[in-house]
């Protein structure tokens, strides 16, 4: 059995991580037609490429179907309960940035901290009825976070797309969402909070601890890590 | 894991015992409403109940636990005073590896009643001691009415009391506002900034220069916050003397008569505990008259304070001591607030009644008398 190495199956990410691999000696190539998605790997002893949507990586890291996988660290936060349990960071690939964060009307020019944002919502919630709502895909990072922060009286409504206009629509009153230059959140009259970034997400190199690691598969790994000039965790 | 037979006739024993003590035994349905649950607890529930949907009555939880249904039961009609009890299974999402269960018996007992909310403190916790008593637990008192009193006592602002009343339950976040009250944490710079600007600029005018309005909340709502803020920045701080007795009633702990007897000396510093410290000694008194060995009382004035969310008085909690890594066998205390909260939300205005009460595990009580847990 070979080593299973799940990466992105197109578009940027995929490229930029053929292009990672490529600077440290393993050549990564899709093959067949365009609309195949198989791929083969040079370079590396015993290491299979199999070629996923970047969403579906961080299930199959928990399931264990693949033993590495390239995506975004905050898919991987958002998807897995106990994340770091199912899924360990090798390494960070510098590419993909992206930072998850809280924004709310630029007209709100008593609110830039999540301090302000705490008790604007408990004022908001005693005028209008209703807690204030934060619109998002990211429920469980964000969840997380204002608990951890002690923000109460929001609630979080979902938005699949196009979330930096639910404020407009009067949908939602905050957002959190995903801004690499913070150009959209501008062009909708929105502002980040001082203290508002949630996670600082980044293509990253995961390890899966429950695939099957026996049959080839180990040393398969300590190749490539040595190849890649990557240390391992300890205990897999 | 013991056989599910046994846990529930555990149960049943539990709730036929709370019957003998006058409860009226009550069901509850396991579907329960979402938006109830949320509007209670906030977002956090959503990670440890189960969410469903139904396709007409919307998002629906299964019930994390009895005590809202059976409140909104009494709240719509139950005579008083009542006494009720329950016993069924609950359900909690779990988010982490471990051993903590997702679903579970918990068998309950519920005072509603107007006088003497002292006695009635005292009834729930001597039932539940008599009832564990072969298991020989470990019980844990707190009162979070004296914290409440504590903080309503601070000489500074209605505004700044309600931010610290707001966050009693979440400590880390009490100890921020109390920090900055306290003039221990300098104000963020955008809001040192905003007051500047504020002494030469009405609100109306900077919101109308800072961008389009956008979305739900008005420019009257935003500028009353800032003006709000304006007048917090020209607050005093809370004195040094004064957070120290509040950090001192904070960090109190020890056996129930050396903490009263400290309670009565902060009185002397702050007199706006006195009511909360003379129903301490109402309640102690209460308990030693069904028996309760006070002097052995552990007493701990943050007990519960981060787990037992509106809880606002009297809190218990029975531990296994030789087994600290499983949950309480036992828990309860006073939820007037809730009651509160519930009325509100019913046609008719806002309606409250004092209650008392608290849950026990059968599970747990089953595993630890066979040595199984």
């Amino acid at each position: 059995m070979s080593l299973k190495i799940g990466v992105p199956s197109k578009g940027r990410l995929m490229d930029k991580t053929f292009d990672w691999f490529g600077a440290r000696g393993v050549r990564m190539a899709r093959t067949g037609s365009e609309r195949e998605y198989s791929g083969r790997v040079e370079g590396a002893e015993g290491v299979e490429l199999v070629l996923l949507s970047a969403g579906e990586i961080p299930r199959e890291l928990a399931a264990g179907r693949i033993h590495l996988g390239v995506t975004g660290s905050d898919l991987v936060r958002e998807k897995l309960a106990d994340w770091d349990s199912e899924a360990r960071a090798l390494a960070s690939l510098g590419f993909g940035h992206a930072d998850l964060i809280l924004a709310v009307p630029a007209c709100w020019i008593d609110v830039d901290t999540l301090d302000d944002l705490d008790a604007a919502a408990a004022a908001f919630r005693a005028a209008h009825g209703h807690r204030l709502r934060i619109a998002t895909k990211y429920h469980r990072l964000v969840r997380e976070f204002l608990r951890e922060m002690g923000v109460a009286d929001y609630q979080l409504v979902d938005s699949q797309g196009a979330t930096e206009g639910t404020v407009k629509n009067l949908t939602a009153e905050a957002i959190a969402d995903i801004t690499s230059t913070g150009e959209t959140l501008r062009a909708n009259h929105l502002k980040v909070l001082s203290d508002g970034v949630i996670h600082r997400s980044q293509a990253t190199l995961f390890l899966a601890p429950g695939a099957d690691w026996q049959n080839g598969a180990l040393p398969a790994l300590e190749g490539l890590a040595e190849t890649l000039g990557l240390d391992l965790p300890d205990g897999i | 894991m013991q056989g599910k037979a046994a846990i529930r006739a555990e149960a049943q024993r539990l709730l036929d015992r709370f019957v003998q003590a006058g409860a009226q035994p009550v069901e509850a349905d396991i579907l329960q409403p979402a938006e109830t649950l949320l509007d209670l607890y906030g977002e956090d529930i959503r990670a440890r109940a189960y969410v469903t949907s139904d396709p007409l009555q919307g998002e629906m939880m299964l019930r994390p636990d009895f005590t809202v249904p059976v409140v909104q039961m009494h709240m719509e009609g139950g005579a008083e005073p009542a006494r009720y009890a329950y016993a069924g299974e609950v359900f909690r999402r779990q988010e982490h590896r471990g051993r903590r269960a997702r679903e579970y018996f918990q068998a309950g007992f519920e005072i509603f009643a107007r006088d003497n909310r002292e006695a009635a403190d005292a009834e729930v916790f001597a039932l539940f001691a008599e009832v564990l008593a072969p298991l020989r637990l470990r019980p844990a008192t707190g009162d979070i009415g004296i914290l409440r009193a504590a903080v309503e006592g601070l000489s500074t602002s209605p505004a700044r009391k309600a931010a610290l009343l707001r966050h009693i339950w979440r400590p880390q976040r009490f100890r921020a506002l109390l920090d900055r009250f306290g003039g221990r944490l300098a104000a963020p710079e955008a809001r040192k900034r905003l007051i500047e600007t504020l002494a030469h600029s009405t609100p109306e005018d900077l919101i109308a220069a800072a961008a389009p309005r956008i979305g739900l909340r008005t420019p009257d709502e935003i500028a009353s916050r800032a003006r709000a803020l304006a007048e917090d920045a020209a607050v005093a701080p809370i004195s040094a003397a004064e957070v120290d007795v509040l950090e001192d009633v904070l960090k109190l702990r020890g056996k129930a008569p050396a903490a009263l007897a400290h309670l009565r000396d902060v009185v002397v510093d702050l007199p706006a505990i006195q009511p909360a410290v003379n129903r301490l000694a109402r309640r102690l008194e209460a308990l030693a008259a069904r028996g309760i060995d006070v002097d052995d009382l552990d007493f701990e004035a943050s007990h519960g304070r981060s787990t037992m969310e509106y809880y606002d008085g009297f809190v218990f909690s029975f531990h296994a001591e030789a087994r600290p890594e499983l949950p309480p066998v036992a828990t309860g205390g006073r939820y007037d607030a809730l009651t509160r909260v519930l009325g509100q939300s019913r046609q008719g205005g806002a309606r409250e009644i004092p209650a008392v009460g608290g849950v026990i595990r059968p599970g747990l009580v089953v595993a630890l008398r066979e040595g199984t847990a």
